[in-house]
């Protein structure tokens, strides 16, 4: 039974959060990976980007609740989530359109397209500014928990409480249907097979007949999506604070390149790697320890490897790591 | 006149000078021709010039009697010119088979009929066609790469040194393969450094010294002829 009891503990504080928050990443890593791999540069502007997005879900969703529209037991945010997707890839085709074509047609190196994105992080993060303002937003309607604690300790009759939010079970449902169609695009489409095509060899791609501007244009329209989606996410589960998006590219860029910058399977897994990894050392072990131990050896101390406030200092050293040791990522395999 | 020709071309990168001066080559459907020469002598750049990879100063590029001196490297795989390039000539991330599709993109009929003649005259990518392409030798990638550029149904076909960098036992397999290629009724240039082997199997080939045509005649001929002999074929 203490057996039991461990396992729920670590379920609930670890397991569900960190696949959560890793779906949430993995989405972000995605993104980065899919524009470094096709448009050759590292995006900045990733975090804002999915705050933009995430914008429009939060305005829309008053909106709709203004109108008396709402989506039963689910959040009223998923209705939202289409008319969030065109407005964001309208944005980034703007942005494509005005700043990035610029230096992509003058062949700029790397580096300065990465600059440009910095410059393009400013200013949406101004825009943001403008339209919502700095301050946290919840936006989360309809019900709130599929499983709570107290329910689950009468079902089980055990000590330990299981919550499963809403959200949680939102956001891996749908990481795992919007990834999913993303391989099917990319692995058995003639579209899909020429954007990794173009993004092995753009020379041979081009003499093959692979049209650059459309290529261009669908890998906007897929981070438009996974950037809302990833954004919508973390802002339901976590409520929406613009600025934190920002923060959020840390293990964000982590994730892409533990699994392999350009590489999406990778960028995929990698999101959850460095979740698991901030969560499992962040957590405090001592309540599971109480179930395991005896009486006598049961600890004094949280039994915390790193306080929370160290979180990002772990996909930092991640990051420091792979790179040192695994410049391409620790999964083998094929790129985009 | 020839079926693909290059007339008078002259050429260079971006601002800088002329890498090639009013070199003219022209082959015909069913024909195999060899361009020769010393390094830097603008082999390389004539067979871009003639797939629009860089623009013409002066002279035309004509194919089946239509002029296409003006149209993109793109356009003119459209017309049926296919290009392998020396290097980086496959897509190393995808299948062997996912290179033959890409091959055919421009195709909007049924490709499969396609890619079955290409594992024919292919046999070994057949045998390899869901392996990555980074994974196979180098002989095999030269296959791979040829495939690809046949998957169009090309009328010309480019290519640029094949057999650079592979042993002599492929390099003959791969003459083979391009021999069984012209016998489809292909026009085929080719650049090689391997002088001696490319006109072995080359109906024609042209010498080009500095960017012009210094000599031209039939496979025999200058594999005959006493000055190319000395000067370009070491012997």
């Amino acid at each position: 039974m203490d057996l039991i009891n461990a396992i729920i503990v670590l379920l609930n504080y670890t397991v569900i959060p960190a696949l959560t928050y890793g779906s949430q990443l993995a989405l972000g890593a995605i993104f980065v990976t899919l524009i470094y791999g096709i448009l050759r540069f590292a995006n900045f502007a990733t975090g804002d980007m999915m705050s933009f997005g995430t914008m429009f879900a939060v305005l829309l969703t008053y909106y709709f609740q203004s109108l008396g529209i709402s989506f039963g037991i689910l959040p009223t945010a998923l209705l939202t989530i289409p008319f969030a997707i065109f407005m964001m890839i309208l944005y980034m085709l703007t942005i494509d359109k005005f700043v990035f074509s610029y230096y992509r047609v003058k062949k700029s190196p790397p580096v300065q397209l990465a600059m440009v994105s910095v410059g393009v992080m400013f200013v949406t993060q101004a825009i943001i500014r403008i339209i919502i303002g700095p301050s946290d937003r919840r936006f989360l309607d309809g019900e709130k928990f599929i499983l709570k604690a107290t329910e689950f300790k009468e079902m089980t009759g055990l000590n330990e409480g299981l919550t499963l939010k809403s959200t949680q079970a939102i956001t891996i449902v749908v990481t795992i249907i919007v990834v999913s169609i993303m391989f099917w695009f990319l692995n058995k489409t003639k579209t899909g097979t020429s954007m990794r095509a173009y993004s092995d060899n753009e020379d041979l791609a081009l003499l093959s007949g692979i049209d650059p501007k459309k290529v261009v244009l669908i890998t906007w329209v897929i981070a438009g999506i996974l950037a809302t989606i990833g954004g919508i996410l973390y802002g339901l589960d976590k409520s929406y604070r613009p600025f934190v998006y920002f923060n959020n590219m840390l293990p964000i860029f982590a994730a892409a390149i533990v699994g392999g910058i350009g590489n999406p399977y990778g960028a995929f897994l990698g999101g959850y790697v460095i979740a698991f990894a901030e969560i499992f050392l962040t957590y405090a072990y001592k309540r599971f320890f109480i179930y395991l131990l005896p009486e006598s050896l049961e600890p004094n101390s949280l039994i915390q490897l790193l306080s929370t406030d160290y979180k990002f200092a772990i996909s930092f050293s991640i990051l420091v790591i792979v790179l040192l040791f695994r410049p391409s990522g620790i999964f083998e395999g094929k790129k985009i | 006149m020839a079926f693909f020709e290059g007339n008078k071309m002259t050429a260079g990168y971006g601002d800088g000078p002329d890498i090639i001066t009013s070199c003219s080559i022209n082959v015909s459907r069913g024909e195999i021709v060899a361009i020769l020469g010393p390094n830097g002598a603008g082999k390389s750049t004539a067979m871009k010039a003639m797939l629009g990879l860089l623009k013409l100063k002066s002279g035309s590029v004509s194919i089946d009697g239509n002029d296409i001196s003006s149209l993109s490297p793109q356009d003119r795989v459209k017309k049926g010119i296919s290009f392998v390039p020396q290097t980086r000539n496959v897509f190393a991330e995808l299948t062997v088979r996912e290179n033959l599709e890409i091959g055919a993109f421009l195709r909007e009929d049924d490709i499969n009929k396609v890619i079955e003649e290409i594992y024919e005259l292919f046999p070994i990518l057949k045998e390899k066609r869901s392996q990555i392409v980074g994974q196979l030798s180098g002989g095999q990638r030269q296959q791979v790469a040829l495939g690809r550029a046949l998957m169009i149904r090309p009328s010309v076909l480019m290519l640029d040194e094949p057999t650079a960098g592979v042993s002599p036992i492929v390099m003959d397999e791969l003459f083979e393969h391009i021999i069984k290629v012209k016998e489809r009724n292909v026009a085929i240039i080719m650049v090689e450094q391997n002088a001696k082997q490319a006109l072995s199997i080359s109906d024609r080939g042209y010498v080009l010294v500095t960017g012009e045509n210094k000599f031209e005649g039939s496979g025999k001929e200058l594999l005959k002829d006493p000055e190319v002999r000395r000067s370009f074929l070491g012997a």
